[in-house]
């Protein structure tokens, strides 16, 4: 049997062809033909992904260079894959996750014509074939190629339904915000390079670490590539300020949001951070920005959330603020924790997300909570999903959002108890609003019109079946990681990711501290959830006045963007074009044709067919030949 | 005799002949100053190959041959425009060649 880390380029494969064979037959194939391959190639990836991971807990690692990608010069940059222990995680995540919705997607998507039916399978492949080559690439090139990809993928994929335009709007605006993160990433990339001399990861981390010829990157350099990469993560992961595309692509079909924007695509960022763990472990002021950065916006969309009434929209502010958590880890150097949560989120995540379709599917379209209320009665799988959902998201034991939230809240106390204190707020909010939202759509009385009421039901199993898992995993996904104090050897993950994210120092704090902390989040949040269901059990909607209306309004940022940003660029682009492009840039283009014109009508008037005339012309070029003979060529 | 005597006639006939071939309008008389232009160069052909070779006539014959060249050629010329001159009358009547100006459509 041949090794399977040599045969790691199947993992992408499978999708790749999954996306050209559903992409060009789309006219050809019936629905669950299509359906059957869609589910079927990200299976087969799972399934390598799996034996892949059977090797690489026995502490392989594999760098497959398979050939020259780039070759310029001195510069050479292989398409390369790194199989080690970061990367396998997330192969396991992106396949696994992926395979479940998009078993669900074929039952939610099942309204659409069979050739629309085939693009969405389509988009769904590539997107996974990109974020595959993203967590793989051996090189900054290659996972840059991912990068770019998945950015593609989230455009179409929000725009799906392109016959309406706010939702192309939501899609450019995703594009856009992603592309700006992309150009601070590429500056860094280049920066890389011009120092290295390539992108390879080994190189570039033995570099950094000043193993190579006692040569290293300056502090201010690498400040500057750390956050650079970073405002790259900012685009892709959701952070202040490039969060804003986030909750708008919720125009996208909903198992769309679970996959792309809650379980894989938005952890890119968090992917990438750990991955160059060695550069941030160096610089003191990009992890401080990546710390604040992180838990301002883990707080910001938190609030934001409280007031939401769109199903997806809360979910989508929880999964801005759930990531402000991860890049919160990051920044205080706790990197396994955050892939940790990563893992655990996407779980939880992808299951609200999907319960959320669910609860749309049976509402016929309706995705207003205000309109929603005692839909436990008929979903009542949808409802036992969900709750798992929102307790593993509020974090109380045993489920796993506890464990990958406690180590996060662990490593933010040693670092700094003023941000844990504030970390903690952010966390009893996340309860509070996850539970307003379970209270408000699935208890008390339905409040929707009869027509809704008499179409409630529960979805079929080919969507009931992929939350059932999803709920296991987020009970059980969390055991990966059970820290020291409760059981010795229990932290398998850090252990598992040590090859890549070298072992956090040992903790400071006390045993005992560590189980007062636990203690006080689990009762706060209890606290929290026993007020969000005082609060909310009988739920009248009304008018939002005063702060709430601000939280409501998302605190107006997308109205500051437009004023400072977006509508002084719209003015330069009207400027350009009805001044700049109309009269000089045509004006030229067409002078030169009209000036062309103009001399080749002149020129025409030479030959007036007298032979008399065409005589002359010859006798006279002679002489000026003759002239120039004799007297000008020395 | 120098030379310069035939060289200046050579350079007369030559010049002549152009002037006749750019101002003349009859078509036939523009052909006879053509000739008179082939027969100037012939002329000064002889003149140098002569000049060049004076004690032994038969070295220089070279520029002699190349006069018989000439004169083939001039020949040749004559009856192909002759004839396209035919032709042209036969449609226009007239050999003024300001009448000949149908080269321009």
């Amino acid at each position: 049997m041949k090794n399977a880390l040599e045969l790691a380029y199947l993992v992408p494969l499978f999708p790749l062809i999954g996306f050209l064979v559903i992409g060009l037959g789309r006219k050809l194939l019936s629905k669950s033909l299509t359906g059957i391959i869609g589910c079927g190639v990200v299976f087969l990836s799972f399934a390598v992904s799996v034996w892949i991971f059977l090797e690489v807990k026995e502490g392989n690692s594999h760098v497959a260079d398979y050939f020259n990608f780039i070759s310029a010069g001195t510069l050479k940059i292989p398409f390369a894959f790194q199989i080690d222990a970061l990367s396998t995680l997330f192969l396991l995540i992106i396949t696994g996750v992926g395979f479940l919705i998009h078993v669900y997607s074929a039952s939610y998507m099942h309204h659409e014509s069979p050739e629309h039916f085939a693009r969405y399978f389509s988009y769904l492949n590539l997107f996974v074939f990109s974020m595959l080559l993203l967590v793989m690439g051996a090189n900054f090139v290659i996972l840059f190629i991912g990068w770019e990809g998945v950015g593609l993928c989230s455009y179409l994929l929000i725009g799906y339904w392109f016959k309406n335009t706010e939702y192309n709007y939501a899609a450019r605006k995703a594009f856009i915000m992603n592309r700006i993160g992309d150009l601070a990433f590429l500056v860094a990339i280049f920066m890389i390079i011009a120092k290295v001399g390539n992108a390879n990861f080994s190189e570039v981390f033995a570099f950094a670490k000043g193993e190579v010829l006692d040569k290293s990157f300056s502090a201010a350099e690498i400040t500057a590539i750390t956050l650079l990469l970073f405002v790259g993560a900012t685009g892709k992961s959701a952070q202040i300020p490039l969060y804003t595309w986030l909750p708008d692509a919720m125009a996208g079909p909903t198992p769309v949001s679970a996959l792309i924007h809650a379980a894989t695509m938005v952890t890119a960022g968090v992917y990438m951070i750990a991955r160059t763990n060695v550069l941030y472990s160096l610089s003191e002021v990009a992890q401080n920005v990546v710390a604040i950065t992180g838990l301002a916006t883990a707080i910001l969309a938190a609030t934001i959330a409280l007031k939401q009434n769109d199903i997806k929209k809360v979910l989508a502010y929880s999964t801005v603020s759930q990531l402000g958590y991860m890049f919160l880890a990051l920044g205080v150097g706790a990197y396994s924790a955050a892939v940790f949560h990563v893992m655990t989120h996407a779980f939880f995540k992808a299951l609200l997300f999907l319960g959320s379709g669910s609860v749309i599917h049976a509402m016929g379209g309706e995705q207003d909570i205000r309109k929603m209320g005692g839909l436990s009665k008929k979903l009542k799988l949808t409802f036992f999903t969900f709750t798992i959902g929102c307790i593993a998201i509020a974090g109380i034991p045993p489920f796993s959002g506890f464990f990958s939230k406690d180590a996060i809240l662990l490593s933010v106390f040693e670092k700094n108890p003023v941000l844990y204190g504030l970390a903690l707020f952010g966390a009893l909010l996340t309860a509070f609003y996850m539970f307003r939202l379970l209270f408000v759509t699935f208890t008390g009385k339905f409040r929707g019109t009869e027509a809704q009421a008499h179409h409630l039901h529960e979805s079929p199993a080919l969507m009931t079946v992929p939350l059932v898992i999803l709920a296991v995993l987020s009970f059980i996904g969390g055991f990966v990681g059970i820290p020291e104090v409760l059981a010795t050897g229990g932290d398998k993950i850090t252990g598992f990711l040590s090859p890549v994210i070298a072992k956090h120092e040992e903790h400071f704090v006390t045993h005992s501290t560590e189980y007062a902390l636990m203690g006080i989040s689990t009762v706060l949040v209890l606290i929290t959830i026993a007020f969000a269901w005082y609060r909310f059990k009988v739920y009248q909607p009304k008018e939002e006045m005063g702060f709430g209306k601000l939280l409501a309004n998302k605190w107006y940022v997308d109205e500051l963007y437009d004023k400072i940003i977006v509508n002084p660029l719209m003015k330069c682009a009207g400027f350009l074009n009805n001044f700049f492009e109309k009269y000089i840039v045509d004006g030229l283009v067409n002078g030169v044709g009209k000036a062309v014109n103009y001399g080749s009508r002149q020129l025409r008037l030479v030959q007036s067919g007298q032979v008399g005339s065409y005589v002359l012309l010859m006798v006279l070029s002679i002489l000026v030949l003759l002239l120039y003979q004799f007297f000008l060529k020395k | 005799m120098p030379v310069n005597y035939y060289i200046f006639l050579s350079l007369a006939l030559f010049c002549i002949g152009i002037v006749g071939v750019l101002t003349r309008r009859n078509a036939i008389i523009v052909f006879m100053c053509i000739e008179l232009m082939l027969n100037a160069v012939n002329l000064l052909l002889v003149a140098f190959s002569k000049m060049h070779h004076f004690k032994n006539a038969a070295m220089g014959s070279d520029a002699q041959l190349f006069v018989f060249f000439i004169m083939v050629v001039a020949a040749a010329e004559v009856s192909v425009g002759l004839a396209i001159i035919v032709m042209l009358y036969r449609n226009v009547h007239s050999v003024d060649i300001n009448f000949l100006n149908r080269l321009k459509h």
